[in-house]
């Protein structure tokens, strides 16, 4: 064996690879629970890459085939149901634990200097997620599959000039067809999958050379021993890999529970409308994105003017990607903040919850304005960061982490 | 005006919950299915063969595959249920055709294949026991869940064609004094009598539904026996990694 990697390291340096990124990579012995999300949203990247390899077998990417396809596989092909719910109840996976990701980022400052880099790849992999889950979306060809991609096609008409050559430019249609499912399909089955792919290759990267941030916010990189090891990291392989286990086995229990048990989840994960085959002259009662979305439609909905509701509702995923030069605190981790910090932490996570909710049910004038003052909410935690950061008092941070 | 947003406000997060398909506003009686009964799962089958089959489709779903899970076995399949060369491997097709489908009935009969997973079991046990007379209508007939519907009331010869628009979703009233039931969901008064009792309609139509809920999702009892092995598995293999990892930590403290 030795004999072997031998062989391959005189060639190519994989016992180097492998202790820059793993047995000596030195991350912090004091991550929390917060810590699992970002291996978790590995485990759900590699479930829907093999999951998708698989559906792709049998799916046929035509208006006419498509939907029929979808039930070919969920009754025909052997565990077709099964490769079929895990991909689909992946990819709010994917999300809830994306989400759960960035947010242990805004709590702990991980976007700060020197991690911007991070922070920023990060962004890029959360877009692309939205553009691979928008197009995935398509695929079933059901009528929320369908008239879900009509409105939202459809809002890139609302920008004043090329707008509407735009939308016809995204569809390749006068109307969501089967063009736009065939082309759909390329992008979600090989484009996307590539640019997230590579995305997470630099995400990680750019990690492994800053080194990963913590709970206490504290380069552990400033305090090493006389070998040049940081007194407060430990190995990632073994400590970590087999504490990330416990956290993946932990996820797969509640996965598996939903993939085998509610993989409707109630209509959120699979939508009931999307029951029915697409039929562009049917519209359905109430169009509703997935749950996933919901927080920007709502942002959406809540603007009078189309354009403006499209500028607000980019704006809101756009402004994240400035939050490494909005947040002026000296300190990085929430512990050490001040009180307006929490508060307007605490307001934003429920300015985007409640949003999210909004976004999945109808439209009343109380609801609306009560959509406008959350967004009036989410932008002030961004805006308003520059100005609370600097002027609230922090506390005092210890020299090493607090376990 | 605040008073009203703070109450959506409140309202929006103790319901965040709650079912995202915003459910039917219309009143709907309850069903209680149970896709494991294979003798209601056989009644419903063959009921949707007499009576629907003539007019939706299953086209997602094969006659062996209902054969198969409903334990029937092929040969009785072939010669009660299967008309002319059908065979047993095909999908559950009909030969009525679109455009005349649309002149009889304003629209085409939908296929029923996933009307369940679509509507839900109770908008389905409602809708079949929602009929009931209405001059103004083409086949002389409404339906309380599903206004001015262009279907007519195909089961009429088992439940009689009920004279009012019967009232669903309703809890049963009980008289204190007599202990009878003075009030409860469905049809009291019928324009025409049917060959079975209302007892012995909602079974059948209880046992339609039954068997439209295990075709919109034939994968669901095999989902759910996997389903109960793969988390024995991963409790054991918490248990297993969890230790693994309290020993490989134990140094660290």
């Amino acid at each position: 064996m030795q004999k072997l990697i031998n062989w391959i390291d005189e060639r190519l340096p994989i016992t180097e690879a492998f202790e820059n990124h793993m047995s000596k990579y030195y991350a912090p012995k004091n991550f929390n629970v917060w810590y699992i999300f970002g291996v978790l949203s590995m485990v759900v990247l590699v479930n829907q890459l093999l999951t998708g390899i698989w559906l792709t077998m049998s799916y046929n990417p035509t208006a006419e085939g498509a939907f029929a396809s979808v039930e070919y596989i969920m009754r025909d092909v052997e565990y077709g149901w099964l490769l079929r719910y895990l991909h689909s109840t992946g990819a709010s996976a994917f999300f809830i634990v994306v989400y759960l990701h960035m947010f242990r980022g805004l709590m702990y400052g991980s976007y700060k200097k020197p991690r911007e880099l991070i922070w920023i790849f990060g962004m890029a992999i959360y877009l692309a997620l939205m553009a691979e889950a928008f197009m995935g979306y398509l695929l079933p060809w059901g009528q929320m599959s369908y008239w879900g991609a009509q409105v939202i096609v459809n809002l890139f008409g609302a920008i004043p000039y090329i707008g509407e050559g735009l939308s016809l430019w995204i569809r390749g249609d006068y109307l969501i067809s089967g063009v736009t499912l065939n082309r759909f399909f390329a992008l979600h089955v090989a484009a996307l999958p590539i640019v997230i792919l590579a995305l997470v290759v630099l995400h990680i990267l750019a990690l492994h050379t800053v080194g990963s941030n913590n709970p206490d916010g504290i380069e552990i990189k400033k305090n090493k021993d006389e070998n040049g090891i940081p007194k407060d990291g430990i190995p990632f392989h073994p400590f970590y890999s087999v504490h990330d286990l416990v956290g993946i086995v932990v996820f797969l229990f509640v996965f598996c529970g939903v993939v085998f048990f509610f993989p409707e989840m109630g209509g959120y994960f699979l939508e009931k409308p999307n029951f029915e085959p697409a039929n562009s002259l049917k519209t359905p009662e109430h169009i509703a994105p997935v749950w996933y979305f919901t927080p920007f439609y709502a942002m959406l909905r809540a603007v009078p003017h189309a354009f403006s509701g499209v500028i607000v509702m980019g704006g809101a995923i756009a402004i994240l990607f400035v939050l490494p030069w909005l947040d002026r605190s000296p300190v990085k981790s929430i512990r050490y903040k001040g009180w307006m910090s929490k508060l307007a932490l605490a307001l934003l996570v429920v300015s985007f919850a409640v949003l999210g909710y909004l976004g999945v049910v109808a439209a009343t004038p109380e609801r609306t304005i009560l959509a406008r003052i959350l967004t009036a909410v989410y932008f002030a935690y961004f805006i308003l960061m520059p100005w609370f950061t600097r002027i609230e008092k922090t506390k005092p941070v210890p020299e090493r982490v607090t376990g | 005006m605040i008073k009203r947003i703070v109450l959506t406000a409140f309202l929006s997060i103790c319901s965040l919950g709650v079912n995202a398909a915003g459910g039917s506003a219309i009143p709907l009686d309850h069903i209680k299915t149970n896709i494991s009964d294979k003798e209601s799962l056989q009644s419903g089958l063959s009921t949707f063969m007499n009576y629907c089959f003539a007019c939706h489709s299953m086209q997602y779903a094969r006659y062996e595959r209902a054969a198969v899970d409903l334990d029937i076995p092929q040969k009785v399949f072939e010669e009660n249920l299967l008309v002319g060369d059908t065979k047993i491997g095909q999908l559950m097709t009909i030969s009525m055709a679109e455009d005349q489908a649309k002149l009889w009935f304003g629209n085409p009969p939908p296929d029923l294949t996933l009307s369940a997973r679509l509507r839900g079991g109770d908008w389905l046990y409602s809708y079949m026991r929602g009929f009931y007379v209405d001059s103004k209508r083409p086949y002389g007939v409404n339906n309380v869940v599903f206004k001015d519907v262009g279907m007519p009331h195909v089961l009429a010869g088992l439940q009689g064609v009920c004279a009012e628009a019967p009232e669903l979703g309703v809890e049963p009233v009980v008289d204190p004094l007599s202990g009878n039931v003075v009030k409860q969901s469905g049809c009291y008064e019928f324009a025409t009598e049917g060959s079975l009792s209302p007892e012995e309609y909602d079974l059948v139509i209880h046992d339609l539904v039954n068997f439209l809920t295990y075709v919109g999702e034939p994968s669901k009892l095999e989902s759910e026996r996997i389903g109960r092995n793969v988390l024995i598995f991963l409790a054991f293999l918490f248990v297993f990694v969890y230790f693994l990892n309290k020993e490989y930590w134990r140094e660290m403290h």
